[in-house]
């Protein structure tokens, strides 16, 4: 669960994604290999280096209007090719809260 | 209550304006990130992992049956149909949308509520005891003086880029609810020898993650001089805070490494310059402020009506009585405290369906006013004894009534990592399970008194320094552990507790709070020795080797 400050001292160290907030309504996007955002973590960019993870969160830095607090997560690459998380924190952005939320009424 | 007057109300007007306009320019690129950040956090948005966060304050705890159902529209039209009571008397919505923020605090500001001071490093929320004005005993009603602070505090330039936040407490009981040890002024009004009323000023108190409980500095401030004293106190932290170092930043640290005799003798000599100023408070001043405060016109009501004696007879009335029900100034009425931690729910929250109903139970039984409390319930501040069966039958159709008040499951709990961005660990599904494990009346109430208090990480937003048994989430590997403490304490005798020994994975949580409670009562000397008093005496060993002894 490392947090995003911490985040310029890591190299990564397997494959990873670049997720931010979308400004106007605060939801988890993920940026995407057509230089778009996508709140589908399927559809993220997966980057292997650290110099294409550093390129990859330049390029995602620079759209200020779309995106909130970009930065580089772990994700698992699962032989099927689909992507998961790579921590619970990551998990948790993705898949929602592991509680249930209160009824509203 | 207190009205808002001409001044607030323009005040507050004004600033949706300029949030409006804010917002606006951020979401058409004209404002970066970077410059607005400063501006929404000034208005009580946060960025936290699946949404922005809204933190609206409550001040001193005190809402109006009218503001909560505004509250409950907020959470209806704007967020998911809940809201989240913290520990310092605010409410937080979770997935909040940026573009709609202005017409939600548009909607609010129509009742006198803000955002103003719930985040930035500035004078936060003025805080208070959710009894006060009604609990027997009590010097004066302490929010009279929160009020005057909240609108001397609020916008002040001064105080608006300090080193870091500033939280006041204010008490006025002997008891404290409001942990004012625990902020980085506590304030607590009391009459002198000599009949005068004022306050024991202390300061340098707060938990994250340095904990220091607050120091007195002064042991008696005439009230007239309470705004001089303060903004001595201010003045020379903004001087010598430190901006250098997030984590050294606030006062408790100035007041621990300049000692509380030197930081003392700065103040004093910074209040003696200005104590006979334009600050020193006018009687007029502060009666203008105590006549914006309406009070009920209270019934001379029987202590035991017919209805009570009736419903006696009743367990499970008896057992929410006993337990959440407190004693008021005034004969025939009570106090009732509205527990928000039921069995298997997230500690203080509150669907937008229960605060409309529980407005509307204000209405008819507490004089259309409701309480927040730093432990994260509600309190109807003045229901006359004869309509309590009729209340708790009300309050329990709602979920509302569980009858464990300052047991172990009333538990205090932050957002953790399940909504917060700075959270290493989860909260709210630990609080969960504790709750299903004690969720035995009986067994409960065997136990007694035992406050737990969650925090996800070490800023403490939990205040798991100061719970009876505190659990903190941190982070090994990747995978989420708690360190646990016991024998902390947030009231009059605050203390901070003690760590028992190495972090224990998510998964023995629960076992490890059940061992500490079986040892506690396998430990105690008599039934009545509290949880509390019980490891004062013991201290953490036995504890420690029953933790720890099979693991």
């Amino acid at each position: 669960m490392t947090s995003p400050l911490e985040q310029k001292k890591i190299r990564i160290t397997g494959p990873s994604v670049v997720t931010a907030n979308r400004t106007w309504d605060g939801i988890v996007i993920y940026r995407t290999a057509r230089q778009g955002w996508s709140a589908d973590l399927s559809e993220a960019a997966i980057v292997r280096t650290s110099d294409e993870a550093r390129a990859l969160l330049t390029e995602a830095e620079a759209d200020d209007v779309g995106a909130v607090g970009a930065y580089i997560a772990p994700v698992e690459v699962k032989d099927t090719g689909a992507i998961k998380p790579g921590n619970l924190r990551e998990h948790i952005r993705s898949e929602g809260v592991t509680i249930d939320l209160p009824v509203p009424a | 209550m207190y009205a808002y007057d001409e001044l607030d109300r323009t005040l507050i007007n004004e600033r949706v304006s300029e949030f409006r306009d804010q917002v606006k320019r951020r979401l058409s690129g004209e404002l970066t990130e970077d410059e607005f950040k400063m501006l929404r956090l000034q208005n009580g948005v946060y960025l936290q992992l699946h949404a922005y966060m809204f933190r609206v304050a409550i001040p001193y705890g005190t809402l109006s049956s009218k503001q909560l159902r505004r509250l409950a529209h907020v959470a209806r039209r704007y967020d998911r149909g809940y809201g989240h009571f913290t520990t310092r008397q605010n409410i937080q919505y979770n997935w909040i949308k940026l573009a709609e923020l202005p017409d939600a605090l548009a909607d609010l500001a129509e009742v006198g509520i803000h955002a103003m001071q719930t985040s930035g490093n500035n004078t936060r929320n003025v805080t208070s005891d959710q009894w006060a004005g009604v609990a027997p005993g009590e010097v004066e009603d302490p929010r009279i003086w929160s009020e005057l602070l909240r609108q001397y505090t609020t916008l002040h330039p001064e105080f608006s880029f300090l080193p870091r936040k500033f939280k006041f407490a204010i008490t006025a009981s002997e008891h404290d609810r409001a942990a004012i040890k625990v902020h980085d002024i506590g304030l607590r009004l009391y009459k002198n020898a000599e009949g005068e009323t004022g306050f024991e000023v202390l300061v340098g108190g707060g938990l994250g993650r340095t904990p220091f409980i607050g120091k007195t500095i002064k042991s008696f401030v005439p009230g007239r001089d309470l705004l001089s004293y303060v903004e001595a106190i201010l003045r020379v932290y903004n001087q010598y805070g430190r901006r250098d170092n997030i984590y050294k930043a606030r006062i408790k640290i100035l007041v621990h490494e300049l000692g509380i005799e030197k930081f003392a003798g700065e103040v004093e000599d910074e209040w003696l310059r200005m104590r006979d100023s334009a600050l020193t408070l006018d009687e007029a001043v502060v009666e203008e402020i105590r006549s914006r405060f309406t009070y009920p016109v209270y019934e001379q009501l029987p202590h035991m009506p017919d209805e009570l004696r009736k419903a006696a007879h009743d367990p499970l009335f008896e057992a929410w009585r006993s337990n959440s029900v407190a004693p008021h100034k005034v004969p025939g009425y009570a106090i009732v405290t509205l527990s928000l931690k039921p069995v298997g729910g997230p500690p203080g929250d509150a669907t937008a369906g229960q605060m409309d109903a529980i407005a509307d139970l204000a209405d008819k039984y507490s004089f259309g006013e409701i309480r927040v409390g730093h432990e994260q319930n509600l309190a109807l501040p003045h229901v006359a004894r004869r309509d309590l069966p009729a209340l708790w039958r009300a309050l329990d159709k709602i979920g509302v009534a569980t009858p464990n008040v300052n047991l172990v499951s009333d538990i205090i709990a932050c957002p953790g990592l399940d909504y917060c961005s700075l959270a290493n660990a989860r909260s709210i599904p630990i609080a969960q399970e504790l709750t299903r494990r004690f969720a035995n009346h009986d067994t409960a109430n065997l136990i007694g008194k035992l406050h737990v208090n969650i925090s996800g990480c070490i800023n403490a937003c939990g205040h798991h320094h100061v719970g009876h048994i505190g659990i903190l989430g941190v982070e090994k590997n990747g995978e989420e552990f708690y360190q646990i403490t016991i024998g902390g304490r947030a009231d009059e005798h605050a203390v901070v507790g003690a760590l028992i020994g190495p972090a224990v994975p998510y998964g023995q949580v629960a076992d490890v709070v059940e061992d500490i409670v079986e040892a506690y009562l396998a430990l105690r000397e008599r039934p009545d020795e509290l949880f509390i008093d019980a490891v004062k005496r013991l201290g953490v060993e036995p504890f420690r080797e029953r933790v720890y002894a099979t693991r």
